[in-house]
């Protein structure tokens, strides 16, 4: 079986920064890894490097996805290429239909793939589907892209979008952060709908909180750019416990001589 | 600029000697007019000729004008139509907004032939400003040119269309009056040579009538045409009027014009401009809420590219107490094009609780584009809410990445949020086909637009 995405010694920064520093993460089909790390340990970096954020710059490093170099490629044709964002903060866009919005991605992607557009009929019956299968108020679907989405709406949206591409490759950068216990549900339930023996996912967290809904098959914690550790589940409720405290302070020690 | 470095002959140059043309053309359609036109209005066009020849043009070293500069204008020679030009259906077809009044001028000459006014209800009165005189040259002669002011050298295009008055839209509500269909004014310009045109509009909305006007300025041939217009809406207690001017010329047209409102107790006036036409487009506009509890708003939306300028000088003069002005203007400025926006509120002493918003609000999508803009607010009265603000910028990157990432390619990620940022102007704009004739143009003119329709909400 060949991986979904295999990260290799990925080294990454912005503003001449090195942010990642040698990531080595290989996710198979089926598979959820979660990757936990205190703030600004990088997470979010290798979330926006994966999608293709242009600010970002990888000095080392490949990431295979699919067979393919991930990195050669455009964010939107990564997107058609079935890797999808879940955005910790999504954007307001006035005047853009949630839904419309949707169908222009979804063609977008059919296009890529050499697939006919789907009609306004086809459409509406995918829409009404998703809807149902990830609970949605469906006076969201029906508004402007996030305008005026509460914190919660807004993380809902983005699981829904996910819903509808139907990624192969779905990385969630801190959907939880923000959550009550009700949105929080809602939004795991909506994931573990999609966990799919075609798919992987990528959750990162800040949170064990989260992946006692998603339960992953992996846990990396992430220090200081790089994965310093990987288990099971079980690991995240290790570090729920401790903390990050220890792993930084060994980082701190192992750094140390090199310095 | 630093006026001291040019020689003193240069800076007494008065624009004044670029006003022969135009006074010759006028000598020449006065005396071809030859009395037939009522009094008032021969005394009118001469004390505007007059003031339109002691003040000249105005130059760049006039506040009002420091940004604009008007000299393509007046360097031109501009042809006089005396007739309408011939315009088939056909052409204009695609200006015509579906279920309104239509009164269609061509070349500044009222052509009923091609105007559709039945669906008018008792009350309503809409048609040519010339027949309206001559049927009525006591009332209307009263009532125009009592708002526009052309005094100063600032005002000198008001004098100059009130110079060359000969038509233009006349509506009148009664009192209590409603009509439900909008009226559209069509102005549309013809030939190949430079043509001059002086639209001059009334609007009189009687106490507690309600109507809708909507201006549009289209171009049919290939001239560099001039549209001088002026525009007055005396808008009586409690009478609601929405206003929409819709500047659609050819690129290279010259479009200067005025819009004076006075609001009596009570009384309501959105209005909103959307202009995209032109290559030297400048729009003054003065509202006077005169009556207490009064509402005006003042809503824009300037596309502009290649080298387009727009300027738009706004003022809201609020005499009484307990009045609302709002205004929101929004430009989306493409290649080497630019804008002005100077928005002036003028606060009397009487007109305590005044609640007065200004926002002027540009994306420049290019390196070369250029948004000035100027808030002024002179504040009289010590019990007011006034704010204003402006902003200048650019795409926000994070967005366009975060509709990429969904699969959407980056000119139409980019075509969307320009899209959205005119979004909020575009949902106030009521008659539909108004709103959709803006939305259509967006969406022909935004790099894949197919998409940017396909997404809108």
């Amino acid at each position: 079986m060949k991986p979904i995405i295999q990260i290799e010694n990925l080294h990454a920064g912005i503003d001449g920064v090195e942010i990642l520093r040698g990531i080595d993460l290989t996710v198979m089909p089926g598979e959820v890894h979660a990757i936990m790390g205190p703030n600004g340990s990088g997470k979010s970096t290798l979330a926006q490097v994966l999608a293709g954020r242009e600010d970002y710059e990888v000095s080392a490093g490949s990431v295979t996805y699919q067979g393919i170099d991930l990195l050669e490629l455009s964010p939107e044709d990564r997107a058609r290429e079935g890797v999808f964002l879940a955005f910790q903060y999504p954007v307001e866009i006035p005047g853009v239909s949630n839904t419309y919005f949707l169908r222009a991605a979804l063609n977008a992607i059919r296009k890529h793939r050499g697939e006919p557009e789907l009609g306004t009929v086809d459409f509406i019956n995918l829409i009404k589907r998703k809807i149902q299968l990830m609970q949605m108020d469906e006076s969201l679907v029906k508004r402007a892209l996030n305008e005026g989405f509460s914190g919660g709406e807004k993380k809902r949206n983005e699981i829904f979008h996910m819903a509808v591409l139907e990624p192969t490759l779905a990385i969630l950068d801190e959907t939880d952060s923000g959550l009550d216990i009700d949105a929080l549900r809602t939004v795991a339930e909506g994931v573990n709908r999609l966990r799919a023996e075609s798919r992987g996912f990528l959750v990162i967290t800040h949170y064990q909180r989260l992946l006692n809904y998603i339960v992953p098959d992996i846990v990396h914690v992430m220090v200081g750019g790089r994965i310093v550790r990987s288990g099971g589940k079980e690991l995240a409720l290790e570090l729920e416990e401790r903390g990050y405290a220890d792993f930084e302070t060994e980082l701190a020690a192992a750094a140390a001589p090199a310095g | 600029m630093d006026s001291t470095i040019l020689p003193t002959a240069e800076r007494a140059a008065p624009a004044m000697a670029h006003t022969e043309p135009f006074l010759a053309a006028w000598q020449s359609l006065e005396s071809r007019l030859n009395g037939a036109q009522p009094r008032p209005l021969k005394a009118l066009r001469q004390a505007a000729v007059d003031r339109f020849a002691a003040n000249g043009f105005p130059t760049p070293r006039l506040e009002d004008w420091r940004s604009t500069d008007v000299e393509a204008i007046y360097e031109t020679r501009f042809a006089y139509r005396n007739a309408p030009g011939t315009v088939t259906e056909a052409e204009l077809a695609p200006f015509r907004y579906a279920g309104c009044a239509q009164l269609v001028f061509v070349d500044g000459h009222y052509v009923p032939a091609l105007s559709r006014l039945t669906e008018l209800p008792a009350g309503i009165q809409a048609g040519s400003l010339a027949e309206a005189l001559a049927a009525a040259p006591e009332r209307v002669g009263g009532q125009l040119a009592t708002l526009a002011r052309m005094e100063t050298p600032a005002q000198a295009f008001v004098a100059l269309n009130t110079a060359f008055i000969r038509d233009g839209l006349y509506v009148a509500a009664d009192r209590g009056a409603v009509a439900e269909t909008p009226i559209q004014a069509l102005f549309v310009s013809t030939g190949d040579d430079d043509g001059v045109c002086f639209p001059r509009n009334l609007v009189v909305a009687d106490e507690a009538s309600q109507l809708t006007v909507i201006e549009t300025y289209a171009t049919l041939g290939r001239g560099r045409h001039f549209t001088c217009g002026v525009t007055e809406a005396l808008v009586g207690p409690g009478a609601v009027v929405d206003h929409y001017k819709v500047q659609k010329e050819q690129r290279s047209a010259f479009h200067v014009a005025a819009l004076y409102v006075h609001q009596d107790r009570a009384s309501t006036f959105d209005s909103h401009s959307v202009q995209h036409g032109g290559a030297l487009v400048r729009n003054d506009w003065v509202a006077v809420l005169a009556g207490e509890g009064v509402s005006c708003t003042l809503n824009g939306l300037y596309v502009m590219a290649g080298e387009q300028h727009v300027d738009n000088h706004m003022l809201v003069e609020h005499v009484a107490p307990n009045c609302y002005s709002f205004e929101l203007y929004k430009g989306i400025l493409e290649e080497a094009s630019s804008s002005v926006f100077n928005g002036r509120i003028f606060v009397h002493k009487g007109a305590q609780k005044t609640d007065a918003v200004q926002s002027n609000k540009n994306l420049l999508l290019s390196r070369q584009a250029l948004a000035q803009s100027n808030p002024q607010l002179e504040i009289f009265a010590d019990d007011v809410r006034c704010t204003h603000g402006s902003t200048v910028g650019q795409l926000d990157e994070e967005a366009v990445f975060y509709l990429r990432s969904r699969g959407i390619g980056d000119e139409a990620a980019k075509s969307i949020l320009t899209y959205a940022f005119a979004a909020d102007i575009v949902e106030r704009i009521k008659p539909a086909p108004v709103r959709e004739d803006l939305e259509a143009f967006l969406f022909q003119r935004l790099p894949d637009g197919d998409i940017v329709r396909m997404a809108a909400l």
